[in-house]
């Protein structure tokens, strides 16, 4: 068990595509650090270069107090789990998770009692015979863990495992994976473009994106402080609406305008945010989570004044909850993120997401009264898209 | 697409002319079989009739009670050239070494080109693979010529010479025959193996890198295993080449009755002017059976070994 930390590395491919921008992170002993971002952040790299199969271009990489830049992976030790597997086909269940061992020259009954006790902790004992093409997905997932954990290593690399697992089995393996690492207490450094993943399984997330480490924190803070616009959007699903705004400021009262419309902010917000005050009349980037709409008639405390009234294009009903696609007539912001879908609908005719109590009663083609949680709300400097603070 | 499509869902004149112009490709499948089967046939009936009976009447003219064990009987009690026995094993101490040699040379080497990265690692593979243009009848000569006498270097103002190899003086023996189809196998071994094994799934060997394997480790007990498939559909092919092979092995050891394989035992067996032609079918029939068995026993990888060779997955 050890710390993983990387310091102002950077990676850099022969044909000069760089990877990785500066990229320091620390992941304390035992943590569980999920590296999130979408597709072709670099994400990867970064897994691959601490597994020692990428070479890093500069920088410095330690594992425990060892600095790892020039170590073969073997001697790292670390165990990584891949995003297919990576079984030995033609190996038994149990060679493949004794193979390591074997390597190492472990004497055969020290193998044999640490794979089956590998194979009890993943419920595999009743496979240990057959090959992995045997196997359902879920097992053979099952097989690569073993295959991670019967080495005992300073730390796990995990590759986006469950992504090759249909929706439900990913769901399970996701709580299983989670409550292994605790028992196990081993640092693990997991990588996943699905947020839920991140938010559900990390102690702390890393979002990246395009090689830039963006932000480092827990879960909860990622979703309540987001530093900048991208990873505001890409923490939550459905993502934040995000709009072009103006802050308008007279005395105590600060108003945000969206499109044509005008909310006055709650004084929590001016606490929360004393910047923003000094954003009189100038533009901004304006955040809104689904939740943080609601249905005047389940919200009628509301004060007018914090009210939105659109057209509802769409509904979608989830049981637990509904969700109201509606048209504001203000511009979208576009996050950054590769993987998210535009939604355009012509100039000024911005979707938004609301997320209403499902015992709303609002149409598609209904024209409604929205109430905003003002106190909720974020706000971005419109150049450097970072979150507005103090 | 849609030219596919009208002639697919509508039931006029043009879509019965695509159906028949449909089945084409199996009929002549079927005659290309039949051409090629009946050479064969005509072979293994012949070889269980007279000298007379061959030479007057055509083979599909045959009753069974023509059938006599005559042809077999001399051909293996023949001391012609040392006797069919004598030369079958010849010709096995020649296939075999010139399959296993090359096979294990190749995988070696196809794994290196493969998986190990070197500098010149391109160029030196397309180098070897580029030497598949090369016809072997062309390096005959100067290939006996080593084997004979050596390779010799004389300076040329020292008046020194120096043995790069020395005079083996293998003309005539089986290892000559064998040596040089392991040096003609090369490049076409090294490519068909390097494209199975690097098609072999990247992260496996990546796992195995982190499982503490290092290279020799990851040939023997990840590579080897994982590439049998190609490694039988190059041995059987390897191993047909060099048992019906003649030319290779008349240039080299046609003279010696102790290295002679079949085939060449097998012309020899005409005799002067042809008197025991009538003896070829059967010894030929004798010769194709050992190939015979070699493929129906290992076919399953043949077809599967080209595939994966080939066409990936």
């Amino acid at each position: 068990m050890a710390t993983v930390s990387l310091e102002n590395v950077n990676k850099v491919y022969d044909n000069g595509f760089q990877a990785i921008h500066d990229l320091s992170l620390d992941i304390n002993d035992g943590e569980f650090l999920v590296l999130v971002g979408p597709s072709g952040c670099g994400k990867s790299t970064a897994l691959r270069m601490i597994a020692g199969l990428e070479q890093i271009t500069s920088g410095e990489m330690r594992i425990g107090d060892r600095v790892v830049n020039e170590v073969e992976p073997k001697d790292r030790d670390i165990a990584m789990v891949f995003q297919n597997y990576a079984l030995y086909p033609h190996m038994t269940v149990f060679d493949n998770i004794g193979f390591a061992l074997k390597l190492a020259k472990v004497p055969k009954e020290e193998i044999e009692q640490r794979v089956r006790r590998a194979a009890e902790i993943l419920e595999l004992t009743t496979y240990l015979d057959r090959k992995p093409g045997q196997l359902s997905g879920g097992q053979r997932q099952r097989v690569a863990m073993g295959r991670a954990i019967v080495r005992q290593p300073a730390a796990f690399l995990m590759d986006e495992p469950l992504s090759n697992l249909d929706a439900k089995l990913r769901v399970q393996m996701r709580a299983e994976i989670a409550s292994l690492q605790r028992n196990l207490g081993v640092t693990t450094f997991y990588v996943t473009h699905d947020q839920v993943e991140a938010m559900t399984m990390g102690d702390r997330v890393a979002v990246i994106k395009d090689g830039v480490l963006q932000q480092v924190d827990t879960p909860q803070n990622l979703y309540d402080r987001p530093e900048n616009v991208f990873v505001a959007a890409f923490i939550g699903s459905p993502s934040m609406n995000l709009y072009e705004g103006r802050i308008g400021v007279s005395g105590d009262r600060i108003t945000a305008t969206i499109g044509s419309q005008t909310v006055t902010l709650s004084d929590a917000v001016a606490a929360k945010r004393p910047a923003l005050r000094g954003y009189d009349g100038r533009q901004v980037i304006v955040g809104i989570r689904p939740e943080d709409f609601e249905d005047v008639e389940f919200a009628p405390d509301t004060p007018a004044d914090q009210r939105l009234s659109a057209p509802v294009r769409l509904i979608e009903a989830l049981g637990s909850e509904i969700m109201v696609h509606f048209t504001l007539d203000a511009t979208t912001v576009d996050s950054g993120d590769p993987d998210a879908v535009e939604e355009r609908h012509g100039d000024d005719q911005a979707n938004a997401v609301g997320r209403f109590n499902p015992r709303s009663r609002v149409r598609a083609g209904d024209s409604i009264s929205i109430a905003v949680a003002t106190e909720n709300m974020h706000f971005f400097d419109a150049d450097s898209r970072l979150s507005i603070w103090s | 697409m849609s030219d596919i499509a009208v002639h697919t869902s509508g039931s006029g004149p043009i879509e019965r002319i695509y159906a028949t112009l449909r089945r084409v490709p199996t009929i002549i499948l079927w005659l290309i079989v039949i051409v090629w089967s009946l050479p064969s046939l005509s072979v293994f009936i012949n070889s269980w009739r007279t000298r007379d009976a061959q030479r007057s009447r055509a083979w599909w003219t045959t009753k069974p009670d023509e059938f006599t064990l005559d042809n077999y009987e001399s051909i293996f009690n023949s001391t012609t050239s040392g006797g069919l026995g004598n030369s079958l094993l010849n010709s096995m101490a020649i296939s075999l070494p010139a399959t296993i040699i090359p096979i294990s040379i190749a995988a070696f080497a196809a794994y290196g080109f493969a998986w190990i990265d070197f500098k010149g690692r391109k160029g030196l593979f397309i180098a070897v693979v580029s030497l598949l243009a090369i016809p072997l009848q062309v390096a005959l000569i100067p290939l006996l010529q080593l084997y004979v006498n050596g390779a010799h270097l004389t300076l040329p103002w020292l008046d020194k010479t120096i043995t790069i190899i020395p005079d083996f003086n293998l003309v005539n023996t089986t290892t000559a025959v064998w040596l040089t189809h392991t040096g003609f196998a090369m490049p076409f071994a090294i490519f068909l193996l390097h494209n199975y094994i690097s098609s072999l799934p990247r992260d496996v060997f990546e796992a195995a890198r982190i499982d503490g394997a290092d290279h020799f480790t990851i040939f023997w007990r990840l590579v080897l295993p994982l590439s049998v498939p190609v490694l039988a559909a190059f041995a059987i092919f390897q191993f047909l080449w060099t048992w019906n092979d003649y030319l290779i092995a008349n240039t080299m050891a046609g003279t010696n009755p102790d290295a002679i394989p079949t085939t060449i035992l097998i012309a020899n067996l005409a005799g002067d002017f042809g008197m025991n032609e009538h003896l070829l079918p059967a010894a030929a029939f004798v010769q194709a059976f050992v190939p015979l068995v070699v493929f129906f026993s290992l076919q399953r990888y043949f077809v599967r070994g080209i595939l994966a060779g080939s066409v990936k997955g």
